[in-house]
């Protein structure tokens, strides 16, 4: 068949030359390309000591956040469940009781709230169908477990601590929600 | 037989008819939306004016314009009546005064509510609305109760179309709620917190344009648009036993009247397909339903999101 790229090579089974059956030359020409690239710029770090700096919009491990004083921003809408492409996030919803103003903005809430961070692409399409401001992706990398079942993260892994707030203000559009 | 053309779409309909059911009957594009109409309970209808059309010629004797824009639900067509829905700049202009209006006290709890995906005020909005408010003044507000032990009552999200005032007149013998109050005070009450025991009385859940009345079985379950609909069907002696039940996984969690693309019930055996309150909120087991298959939604509907339809079953709907 006529090739389209033009790119194709016929391959040849003609017999080596007798510089090609030395085979020293080639070798030699090979250990010297090895040996120039000790003297170049390193291309990796050394990871745990040295980290790289991520750009104020990279895609990590999510986080439920909080909002002012402390009551948790989602109301288990699902548009995050929706829009997720590897369908990713799972949720049951609960009903605020009385006496629980405190923990949670809505009457409605996320009595869990699953992200499966193996099923994640970290396209981020979560953190832009939320409504509430709740999700948001952050710098900080899954790390890696043993187990799949351990990256299935719940509300304990995702819900940012109330003493240890997540700051994302980088990623935020500015002025999306003025604090009424 | 009389005349009447809608968007440059002629149609013969009885003379009485009103310009809203003549559009329905052309379909498509040119039905108006309503919020409080509900063809299937007589009396209801004009007082929302969502479905407001220009009549710009008024009959084919006297081929005058009508002044204002008429509320096309309850105005009754004339021979050789030009009306104009879609294809008319102060409809669209009117419509979206009438939305502001519609959104003043309505509080967009749309993440909250349990109607979020089906709801006429959101398909509204979402047409004709503007992007913000402005209103300024304080939401009136008013904490949700119980009208019985199945039926839960949002005041801050009605409307005020009076259509579950409609299912208690004529489906129920005897009404125990109602509208009290007028204007900028007016809401839908039980008075002093009356059960709602009628067996039809669930069906108010289905006319609600909006999240006002929700079903409490139901409350905060899960969002509509991760369940899949089926039709099904049991043996009741009250009600005529076929339904929509909502299903996740072999569960089921909600069961609604089978509505039409209007969001009315359809008609089953030749009247109204209103379903009784067991059938409705006690009937949660599949073993009680016979289940038909999948209720066909609207491609463009976010219900029909991620129900995968193989393409052997769209083929064989166009054979």
């Amino acid at each position: 068949m006529q090739s389209l790229s033009n790119k194709r090579k016929v391959v040849s089974d003609k017999p080596m030359t007798f510089m090609e059956k030395l085979y020293l030359p080639a070798i030699i020409g090979g250990m010297w390309i090895t040996f120039k690239h000790l003297f170049r710029k390193n291309n990796t770090i050394k990871y745990p000591e040295e980290q790289r700096v991520f750009a104020p919009v990279y895609r990590g491990m999510h986080v439920l956040k909080r909002d002012e004083e402390g009551r948790e921003n989602c109301t288990a809408c699902g548009l995050c469940a929706v829009a997720c492409p590897a369908e990713a996030i799972t949720m049951v919803a609960g009903e605020r009781k009385k006496g629980e103003e405190h923990l949670y903005r809505e009457e409605k809430y996320a009595e869990t709230y699953e992200i499966n961070m193996l099923r994640c692409i970290f396209c981020g399409l979560c953190e832009e169908a939320c409504p509430k401001e709740a999700v948001f992706l952050t710098d900080r990398i899954v790390p890696t477990e043993f187990e799949r079942g351990t990256f299935i993260y719940g509300k304990d892994k995702l819900v940012e601590p109330v003493d240890s707030r997540i700051d994302i203000t980088k990623r935020q559009h500015t002025g999306k929600r003025t604090e009424k | 037989m009389v005349k009447v053309t809608i968007d440059d779409k002629t149609i013969e309909v009885e003379l009485g008819t009103t310009i809203l059911s003549a559009a329905r009957q052309i379909g498509g594009e040119v039905v108006p939306p309503a919020m409080c109409f509900y063809s299937k309970l007589p009396g209801t209808g004009g007082k929302c004016r969502t479905c407001l059309v220009e009549v710009s010629q008024g009959s084919e004797k006297d081929p005058r314009p009508m002044p204002k824009l008429v509320a096309s639900c309850s105005t009754p067509v004339m021979d050789g009546m030009v009306v104009k829905n879609k294809t008319s700049e102060r409809v669209h202009e009117g419509r979206g005064g009438v939305v502001e209006f519609l959104l003043i006290n309505h509080p967009l709890d749309c993440p909250i509510c349990d109607q979020a995906g089906e709801c006429h005020l959101q398909d509204l909005g979402y047409e004709h609305g503007g992007q913000g408010t402005r209103y300024e003044e304080e939401r009136r507000t008013f904490d949700p109760i119980d009208i019985g032990n199945k039926i839960k009552l949002h005041m801050n999200r009605c409307i005020l179309c009076y259509r579950c005032v409609a299912v208690a007149n004529q489906l129920t013998d005897k009404r125990v709620h109602g509208v009290l109050n007028r204007g900028e005070h007016a809401e839908i009450s039980t008075y002093i917190e009356n059960a709602i025991e009628n067996d039809f009385s669930g069906n108010m859940i289905d006319v609600c344009p909006v999240g006002a009345l929700t079903d409490k079985t139901f409350r905060f379950k899960s969002r509509v648009w991760f369940l899949k609909p089926m039709e099904a069907s049991c043996e009741c002696t009250k009600c005529s036993g076929k339904a929509v039940v909502w299903m996740f996984g072999n569960e089921i969690f909600r069961v609604t009247a089978r509505k039409d693309q209007y969001g009315e019930v359809e008609d089953q055996d030749g009247k109204a397909g209103w379903i009784c309150n067991d059938c409705r909120f006690d009937k949660k087991d599949v073993s009680k339903w016979n289940i038909a298959g999948p209720r066909m939604i609207n491609r463009h509907s976010v219900i029909s999101q991620g129900h995968y339809q193989s393409p052997r079953q769209s083929i064989k709907k166009i054979n």
